[in-house]
């Protein structure tokens, strides 16, 4: 090998290579190019072999961290369009799922066909692990944004979720409400918040990231003076308010409210000033499913739009199919004044965000 | 005059005796359930996550006050708990006891269900009675005061709304231990001190309470472990409060990524605790017991109580609505109700929950049939090992009986979550992978099980002489043909009862099902938990009901049923 030169010209060179390099690799993060990441998968339409062997497997396991009765109705739908096929339906909080999946293949055990999860980190990981399987369906190619979608067709974003503020009308007056995160921090507003946790749900986990990015850990320092009642689950908080158990919630699943105001209860969204969180809830299938088939026509199935469609009307998610039709009743998602999410980091920092969160909140 | 007759008939032939491979087999078994798990548990305290040996993780544990107040607060749950229940079951026992107040079966019986709730699902109820703003009895106080909306008469999510919840679900222990004691204590010594003079109170004051108060004193250490060993409803009544009990946050150490040196070291010192105060237990009863010592014995007078009577039903009654009435009435509520903290009216009616629950929801199948399938597997394996157990023990048939005693009452020294735990660590990994199976539930509930069911089986025993299977063995049958055909149809009773005990208890167990489960070996009380993690109360309501109708439905049927010799189900 030659000996490299240290000319001026060479260092320069060389120092500019990596600098564009390093920049390139930054903006490479989430939003993937189209033309930079070439699609490696063959798209897959629903085919009737596919729908024949899906049925002589019978069964499919879906881990998922969707509310529980749209997760059960979306199953029903399911086995009512494709007879034969049970679907178990698993939920729990996207992080507790994923613990419950790391503990299950870490004792080998293979009993999960297809997951949704609230948080991108999650499919970070399990592709790190090798643990999904590469299927595209074919209109998530052709109707999908290629953001929502990995390229190797390891997972596909299925819905989109926001976490905004949202009040009980019977308890607090529109003209009072709080209007950002910072309102919250009122003395009048103390002991009646309620808030969910992100070691138990992925929505929470991207919300804590991006409301300490963006006004810092000290905001929930002092969100913790005000003795916000602790729940689990992202889907908890807006039936805590909906009870009338407390006033307002910090965070938590913006399409149950908006499901509930619709069914009459007495609940209103807030879109808070600082910018309201944001968490994409991708699924993917996994390698070792036990019902490999039936776990792919069951992924393909819920990114038609016949599905996301319900997933609009009924569930009033954002889906990110472009053909789908809105509903009248949920504010499209360019007018919301969104933070941004960032899989990679709360991957990186995921353990860090828990620790420090059950160090001020103390559970 | 006996006349030597000769050897009639054939010789026996010698059949393979299997008596002491089958003694030794249940020794080996019951070493392996207790012994592993705990090793493990040791094990992994005392290592750091690459294996070296280190005391750091019990340096964490009493330096970082994310541990130490866990700690404080456990304590103090537990010595509050049983000081409460100690106030309000001790009074009850002896009224039920030793008094005339009317309806005692009734009050009995009722002690009976809330023995068999769940504690969970009772702290889920007082959830929806209680809860600061939504709170059904804190509606009707608002309505009745017309305070504001903000004020409140309850709070449950606190430490004292803990402590009561708690207190509601183990005083049950105290009062069966008293009631059980004041039953045994022999007339003759209070008719001996009425004679001389006393009067009802100086009696009471002099001979009854004496002879009481070892087993008061047990009752009240049963109830202190228990309380500091419950897992579900500090995690239901707690966590949304702020604040964290040891069992809540050893369970919150295996969450992603999984810290199990320091799960294991923060469950070395509730185990450690719960020894010192057995040994403690065992020492203060001693050999004071209320033990009969032969001859006849008069009944126990009953106390008149005259007019006092029905003050004292009612203060017997209110105490009742507690663990019972409330509740049970919240969760036929919330089943019933669009919105579980609204009261059901014509227009809030509704079979969805209902629905939800059987059509709908794809766990409840599984959680059932698990549920059901562990039930009568660990009743019967753990019938049967007790059985054989307190036979060893009682007949003195092996050496080192003791130690096999000894073995069969350790579990009880093992809170279930941390029992939940070692046999995580000893199950998951190979060469035996329990883990994601229904086995390694199977063993849990039968270790946690195993020493209620020793101690009744091994009473049991006692009170069957040896003569019968002593003439057995003479004719030539073995121990183990003898059990099977002589000592077990006497013991029939006694067994079924047995049965049914660890029946029951199976199906509410949740502090080491919690950590030993996957989403294929789901049970009821797991699912009633997760459903109150995403908040569908509607769906725990229903599902906690099915809970306490299977429970009801064996209870009574072992009380009820000819043929089972209408065993009476008492409660250790």
């Amino acid at each position: 090998m030659t000996k490299l030169r240290f000319s001026r010209r060479n260092v320069l060179k060389a120092s500019t290579a990596v600098a564009a390099g390093a920049v390139v690799a930054r903006i490479g993060a989430p939003m993937r190019p189209a033309q930079a990441q070439a699609r490696t998968v063959v798209a897959e339409p629903i085919t009737p072999t596919l729908i024949e062997a899906a049925k002589k497997e019978g069964k499919l396991a879906f881990y998922t961290a969707m509310d529980l009765a749209f997760a059960q109705r979306l199953a029903k739908t399911f086995e009512e369009r494709f007879s034969g096929i049970t679907v178990r339906v698993e939920r729990s909080g996207a992080e507790r799922i994923f613990t419950r999946i790391g503990q299950e293949y870490g004792g080998n055990i293979h009993a999960v066909d297809v997951v949704n999860t609230a948080d991108q980190a999650h499919c970070i990981v399990w592709k790190r692990n090798g643990w999904l399987a590469s299927y595209l369906p074919e209109e998530v190619a052709k109707y999908f944004e290629p953001k929502y979608y990995d390229p190797d067709g390891l997972h596909v974003t299925t819905r989109i979720l926001v976490s905004p503020l949202a009040y009980n009308t019977n308890l607090v007056k529109p003209e009072e409400a709080p209007k950002s995160f910072a309102d919250l921090l009122d003395p009048k507003w103390a002991g009646k918040l309620v808030k969910a946790h992100p070691a138990y749900s992925g929505t929470i986990m991207n919300a804590t990231f991006q409301i300490a990015r963006e006004l810092g850990w000290d905001y929930f320092e002092k969100l913790a003076k005000q003795r916000v009642l602790q729940v689990q689950s992202a889907t908890d908080t807006p039936k805590k308010i909906a009870l009338g158990e407390r006033a307002v919630m910090v965070d938590g699943a913006g399409y149950l409210v908006i499901r509930y105001k619709e069914e009459g209860q007495p609940v209103e969204i807030v879109y808070p000033q600082e910018g309201t969180p944001l968490a994409t809830g991708p699924s993917a299938v996994f390698k070792a499913a036990p019902n490999p088939n039936a776990a792919r026509l069951f992924q393909n199935w819920m990114h038609s739009r016949e599905a996301q469609q319900f997933l609009v009307d009924w569930a009033r998610q954002y889906s990110p199919h472009q053909q789908t039709a809105e509903k009248a009743g949920l504010r499209k998602l360019s007018e919301i004044k969104l933070m941004r999410e960032d899989a990679e980091s709360v991957e990186s920092m995921s353990e860090d965000i828990k620790t420090r969160y059950a160090r001020i909140f103390k559970v | 005059m006996t006349i030597a007759l000769p050897a009639l008939g054939v010789p026996r032939k010698h059949k393979i005796d299997l008596s002491w491979p089958i003694l030794i087999l249940f020794a080996a078994l019951l070493c392996v359930l207790i012994i592993l798990p705990m090793s493990w548990l040791f094990y992994y305290s005392l290592v750091d996550r690459s294996g070296a040996f280190t005391l750091g993780n019990f340096e964490t544990l009493v330096t970082d006050p994310v541990f130490v107040a866990p700690l404080i607060t456990t304590l103090i749950l537990a010595t509050s708990s049983s000081i409460i229940c100690c106030v309000f079951a001790a009074p009850m026992g002896w009224l039920v006891a030793r008094t005339d107040i009317p309806l005692r079966r009734t009050v009995r019986a009722l002690v009976t269900a809330s023995f068999v709730t769940p504690p969970f699902l009772g702290a889920i109820a007082w959830e929806l009675l209680a809860a600061p703003n939504s709170g059904l009895l804190n509606k009707i106080y608002r309505a009745i005061t017309g305070a504001p909306q903000d004020e409140h008469l309850f709070n449950i999510y606190s430490l004292p709304g803990l402590i009561f919840v708690i207190s509601c679900y183990t005083f049950p222990y105290v009062f069966v231990l008293l009631a059980n004691a004041l039953d045994r204590i022999p007339g003759d010594l209070e008719d001996a001190s009425s004679i001389l003079g006393g009067r009802t109170w100086t009696t009471a004051r002099r001979v009854t309470i004496p002879l009481a108060l070892p087993a008061l004193l047990a009752g009240a250490l049963v109830a202190f472990l228990q309380a500091m060993t419950l897992f579900g409803s500090p995690a239901i009544l707690a966590i949304p409060a702020g604040f964290h009990t040891m069992t809540t946050k050893i369970w919150s150490l295996f969450n992603y990524p999984p810290k199990p040196e320091l799960a294991a070291a923060a469950s070395v010192p509730l185990l450690v605790l719960t020894v010192v105060l057995l040994r403690a237990e065992a020492l203060i009863l001693g050999r004071r017991g209320y033990s009969v010592v032969g001859g006849k014995q008069g009944d126990p007078r009953l106390i008149r109580l005259g007019g006092i009577k029905w003050v004292a039903l009612a203060f017997v009654f209110v105490i009742l609505t507690c663990p019972v009435f409330f509740p049970y009435g919240a969760l036929l509520n919330a089943t019933f109700s669009r919105v579980a903290t609204s009261f059901v009216t014509f227009d809030n009616f509704t079979l969805h929950n209902i629905h939800f629950v059987f059509f709908e929801l794809s766990a409840t199948k599984l959680a059932v049939k698990n549920t059901f399938l562990l039930g009568v597997a660990s009743a019967t394996v753990g019938t049967l090992m007790a059985l054989v157990i307190a036979y060893l023990t009682t007949r003195r048939a092996i050496r080192g009986y003791r130690a096999l005693g000894f073995l069969a009452t350790a579990p009880v020294a093992i809170p279930g979550i941390v029992l939940g735990v070692g046999l995580f660590l000893s199950y998951a990994r190979p060469p035996l992978v329990l883990y994601g199976t229904l086995w390694i539930l199977l063993l849990a509930f039968v270790t946690i099980a195993l020493p209620a069911a020793y101690q009744q089986l091994q009473s049991a025993f006692r009170s069957v002489h040896t003569d019968l299977e002593d003439a057995s063995r003479i004719l030539g049958s073995t121990r183990l043909r003898t059990l099977r055909d002589i000592t077990a149809p006497l013991l029939r009773t006694s067994v079924i009862a047995t049965w049914c005990f660890i029946f029951v208890g199976v199906i509410r167990e949740l502090s080491a099902a919690i950590m030993l489960f996957t989403s294929e070996t789901k049970v009821i009380s797991v699912l009633i938990f997760d459903l109150n993690e995403s908040g569908d109360l509607g769906a725990i309501s229903v599902l906690g009901l099915i809970m306490l109708a299977i429970t009801f439905a064996v209870v009574i049927a072992v009380n009820r049923i000819p043929g089972f010799g209408a065993a009476r189900l008492r409660n250790t």
